[in-house]
């Protein structure tokens, strides 16, 4: 392993003080907590949105904390769920009076471990509401399953139920948004390295020097196929085509467009994906409103890539260009 | 004739914690099979906090040791384990409250509430290729046994139990996105329970419990 850490045990404490040492202008941390929370929490008369999960996904999610977008994250271990009391804590810090979103991605983990943290707040009388994101189409939504999972599609819950939160809309109203949201995104990524969790010391899992996986999630669960490498033009026609096909997009559509790294791969690769991904769009006469590359929802230091397509109408639209400044998002 | 307490139980749980400490790259090397690869570390962390917690602390009854231990689990081990394990212990902690020393009975009540917490908690079922696979069997095994307990053939069961979780097909959490690939391993979180339930029949057998 070769890392750029001090102590394998404290990476996220230590990359929880170094980031909000960065951005004091958006966040805080809950003292003795691995929660990030708005510089100017609790907002009153707002709807709270907090979200989180394992780290190793920066900068997801402490990075959409600010006006806009988020109120709380809370980071657990490296891809291991947050705690209910660490959970507890972001949603007591948030709480503005007016009820708290929690915009939880689909992780046996992580929904046990919110829906404890919600039943200790409404325990102390505050009102929560639960999302689940599960937008990665590379597995099959069974009920012999856990279901899809939530990858990148997650930013655009994020983004818009925080816009909505921001004019003053009721927690049901902000609720309703977001599972709008979750409705009308898909995504689907892919996967040409390993990636090492810190405590683990090795990769957990492996890829051959010549093979990509297709449909990998984002810690390295297993996708639709493991297959030799193939050019750029032909992954994003396999992710994007799959992505369309579930969300049964009409022509004439109009979509969002995200580009997400996993970690390890350039912004020229994401660039030469997002051409292809344009090219495909057009053909099919679907506008592309608005293009977001770079990284999102990383996976440690995997190399590889994500596509998400959200479909929009004119509210959600109007959500989408309304102004948002976090670390890590701006409009 | 004596039966189980506080320190027969404190015993129990250093020694579980000493378990999963010497074995923690192997569960997580289960769980890279079939699922993230963190649950070595996760119990291991969380173990190591309720061995530190309980050391240094003074108990009147079971049930505040059980509800301790299942606090520290929930605040500490994180995944889906932490809210397993810790519901567990805090269900336990309810039938225990108040006891100073535990029969056989109070302890199959107290498995089986806690077994409920895990079926509440996870939404799983026998046969899902869980750790419910281990501690559902355990359980019956106890509630049906309180007159003449054999603590070895409960350690075999429980090892038994363990080991046929790898011809299963996992239907919930990550394991179940791997469907049919998930058929050859044993499953981390039942593997965890089977230490510790074979590590609670040591502690038991040798206090002679009745």
């Amino acid at each position: 392993m070769k890392k750029l850490i001090n102590h394998p045990e404290e990476v996220v404490q230590e990359m929880v003080a170094g980031f909000v040492a960065a951005y004091p202008k958006h966040v805080k941390q809950v003292p003795d907590t691995s929660v990030i929370v708005r510089a100017d929490s609790p907002v009153q008369g707002k709807v709270g949105l907090v979200s989180g999960g394992g780290s190793g996904h920066e900068p997801s999610h402490g990075g959409f904390v600010g006006k806009g977008m988020l109120d709380g994250a809370v980071a657990g271990e490296v891809f291991t769920s947050p705690t209910p009391d660490q959970v507890f804590e972001a949603i007591k810090a948030v709480d503005g009076g007016k009820g708290v979103l929690l915009i939880i991605k689909n992780y046996t983990g992580d929904v046990m471990n919110f829906e404890m943290a919600a039943e200790l707040a409404e325990m102390e009388g505050i009102k929560v509401a639960k999302v689940v994101v599960n937008d990665d189409v590379a597995v099959e939504d069974s009920t012999y399953t856990t279901g899809r999972r939530g990858i990148a599609g997650t930013i655009f819950v994020h983004k818009i139920a925080g816009a909505l939160a921001e004019t003053g809309a009721s927690l049901e109203e902000v609720e309703a948004v977001a599972n709008k949201v979750i409705q009308n995104v898909r995504s689907m990524g892919m996967a040409l390295s390993p990636c090492t969790v810190p405590a683990a010391g090795k990769p957990g899992f492996s890829i051959g020097e010549t093979e990509m996986e297709i449909g990998m999630g984002i810690h390295g669960e297993p996708g639709i196929e493991r297959t030799d490498i193939r050019p750029a033009n032909e992954v994003a026609e396999i992710l994007l085509t799959k992505v369309l096909e579930d969300l049964q997009i009409q022509d004439h559509s109009k979509v969002a467009v995200m580009i997400n790294g996993l970690g390890a791969t350039p912004l020229m690769e994401l660039y030469i994906v997002n051409h292809k991904v344009s090219q495909m769009l057009k053909e099919r006469n679907i506008e592309v409103y608005e293009t977001f590359v770079g990284e999102y929802m990383t996976s440690i230091e995997m190399a590889g890539c994500s596509i998400s397509l959200l479909q929009l109408d004119d509210d959600l639209t109007e959500l989408l260009d309304a102004d948002a400044n976090t670390p890590a998002f701006r409009k | 004739m004596m039966a189980v307490g506080i320190n027969e139980m404190k015993t129990w749980l250093k020694n579980l914690n000493e378990r999963i400490q010497q074995n923690k790259m192997y569960l997580t090397e289960l769980d890279q099979a079939i699922g993230d690869g963190d649950h070595g570390l996760n119990m291991a962390r969380g173990f190591q906090e309720v061995r530190k917690k309980i050391e240094g602390t003074d108990y009147d009854h079971l049930g505040s040791l059980f509800k301790d231990t299942g606090m520290t689990l929930l605040s500490k081990v994180g995944g889906a384990s932490g809210p397993l394990f810790g519901t567990a212990f805090l269900k336990a902690s309810g039938v225990l409250n108040g006891k100073t020393t535990m029969t056989v009975a109070d302890l199959g009540q107290a498995l089986e509430s806690a077994l409920d917490g895990i079926k509440m908690r996870g939404k799983a079922q026998l046969h899902d290729k869980t750790m419910i696979d281990v501690w559902e069997p355990v359980v019956l095994y106890v509630k049906a046994n309180e007159e003449e307990m054999d603590w070895d053939r409960l350690i075999a069961l429980a090892e038994e139990k363990m080991e046929a979780t790898k011809e299963l097909e996992a239907k919930k959490g990550r394991a179940s996105y791997l469907g049919k690939r998930s058929i050859g391993h044993i499953d981390p979180g039942a593997a965890s329970s089977a230490y510790l339930f074979t590590e609670l029949a040591t502690v038991i057998k040798g206090a002679n419990i009745t």
